[in-house]
């Protein structure tokens, strides 16, 4: 256990004049499911790309098991983009061969365990999927691995609901005291269930860092409902 | 063979599964003084986070309704009277819903209780069903004349 796998002090983000993250205070610990909640362009990949090291803080700073962004936390984070990611002239099975070989953590046999419960074909060249099957090797290969903290950006947004609930479920079965993992979504109410707390995102800014029960119990209602109140248009 | 996990979106989510927790001891889905399944198996099975259920089984423990036991996991406790006791409670508010809702529809308590005996002469599989899952039906009678 670690109380302070993910911490982020005065986390701040401007491209240009555009204030894309403003002064996030967050501490996570490990053994955490955490849902990061926004409308579109809150900042929540912007977020994502700040731990994971693809783009420069402004301000503030960020530390992941202790360290900055670099060499040693990429070595403990899975990170799944929100973009494809797959070279489209490899085949399904060339992409998790490449996997295996680059992360020590890649656990192989569970990577082509999942791609045998999704019915996918490892044969198959990644130019032939379709979008959904696509995000789905890649949320494969994300998973496979034995990370502290897997960053998942938007992971069930385009696939079916079927697969959906397959996701969801191995998030749930991969659960490890040791392990934190952060996902954005949209999708509240199909994910709530699954999460222990929730950070809410706001023009860049962090409006709420709570429980989902803690939230049901003051509300009385769910954390899809006061989304929808919170974000109203 | 069991039930179904059913999770609303109004209450908290540890609540519910306390709940349905409970239901299955009193049911005997769970029996008196039986290992429980793991957290981890529950939560998956449910489609709950992992820590939500261990504070469902937390709440279970201060109640002294589940013990846990260092080498043999949770274990449901060997109380039958405690048991028997939640089950009289909860069938006395069961009892208390059919009640309100027969009131609203302009039935007295007694007219009710007919109503209710003739239902399920009308329908013996219903019957059947409950004394086979309801071994102690005795018993849990006199409780819940206790609790009402």
């Amino acid at each position: 256990m670690n109380e302070k796998l993910l911490v982020c002090s005065g986390l701040t983000k401007l491209f240009g004049t555009k204030q894309a993250l403003t002064g996030v205070d967050l501490t996570v610990g490990s053994g955490k499911i955490v849902g990061l909640l926004g409308p579109n362009g809150s900042g929540k990949t912007t977020f994502l790309k700040l731990i994971n090291g693809l783009i420069q803080p402004t301000g503030g700073s960020v530390l992941i098991d202790g360290q900055a962004p670099g060499v040693y936390t990429h070595s403990i984070t899975s990170y799944l983009p929100d973009r494809m990611f797959l070279n489209d002239w490899m085949k399904v099975i060339d992409l998790i061969r490449f996997f295996d070989d680059f992360y020590s953590d890649f656990d192989f046999p569970k990577a082509m365990d999942m791609l045998q419960s999704l019915g996918l074909s490892s044969s198959e060249r990644l130019k032939t999927l379709s979008k959904g099957t696509k995000e789905k090797v890649q949320l494969i290969v994300t998973m496979a691995r034995k990370a502290k903290l897997y960053l998942l950006d938007e992971p069930i947004g385009g696939v079916d609901p079927a697969a959906r609930d397959y996701i969801l479920n191995t998030i749930l079965t991969n659960y490890s005291e040791d392990s934190t993992v952060i996902i954005s979504t949209h999708l509240i109410a199909d994910i709530e269930r699954v999460l222990d707390e929730i950070v809410f995102l706001k023009n860049g800014e962090m409006t709420l860092y709570d429980t989902v029960d803690n939230i049901r119990e003051r509300e009385g209602k769910s954390v899809d409902q006061l989304f929808r109140e919170v974000f109203a248009c | 063979m069991g039930t179904e996990w059913k999770i609303t979106s109004d209450r908290p989510i540890y609540l519910q599964l306390t709940e349905q927790i409970v239901q299955r001891i009193v049911s005997g889905q769970y029996p008196t003084a039986s290992r429980l399944p793991s957290v981890r198996e529950l939560a998956v099975e449910a489609g709950v986070n992992p820590n939500t259920m261990q504070r469902a089984f937390a709440e279970l423990e201060r109640e002294g309704l589940v013990t846990t036991n260092r080498t043999a996991g949770r274990i449901v406790t060997e109380d039958k009277e405690m048991i028997e006791n939640i089950r009289g409670q909860l069938a006395a508010q069961k009892i208390e819903e059919f009640l309100e809702g027969m009131q609203l529809l302009g039935f007295t308590g007694p007219q009710a209780a007919k109503l209710l005996t003739q239902y399920a002469q009308l329908h013996p599989s219903l019957e059947e069903m409950k004394s086979e899952e309801l071994p102690e039906n005795k018993t849990s009678a006199d409780k819940m004349e206790g609790a009402l």
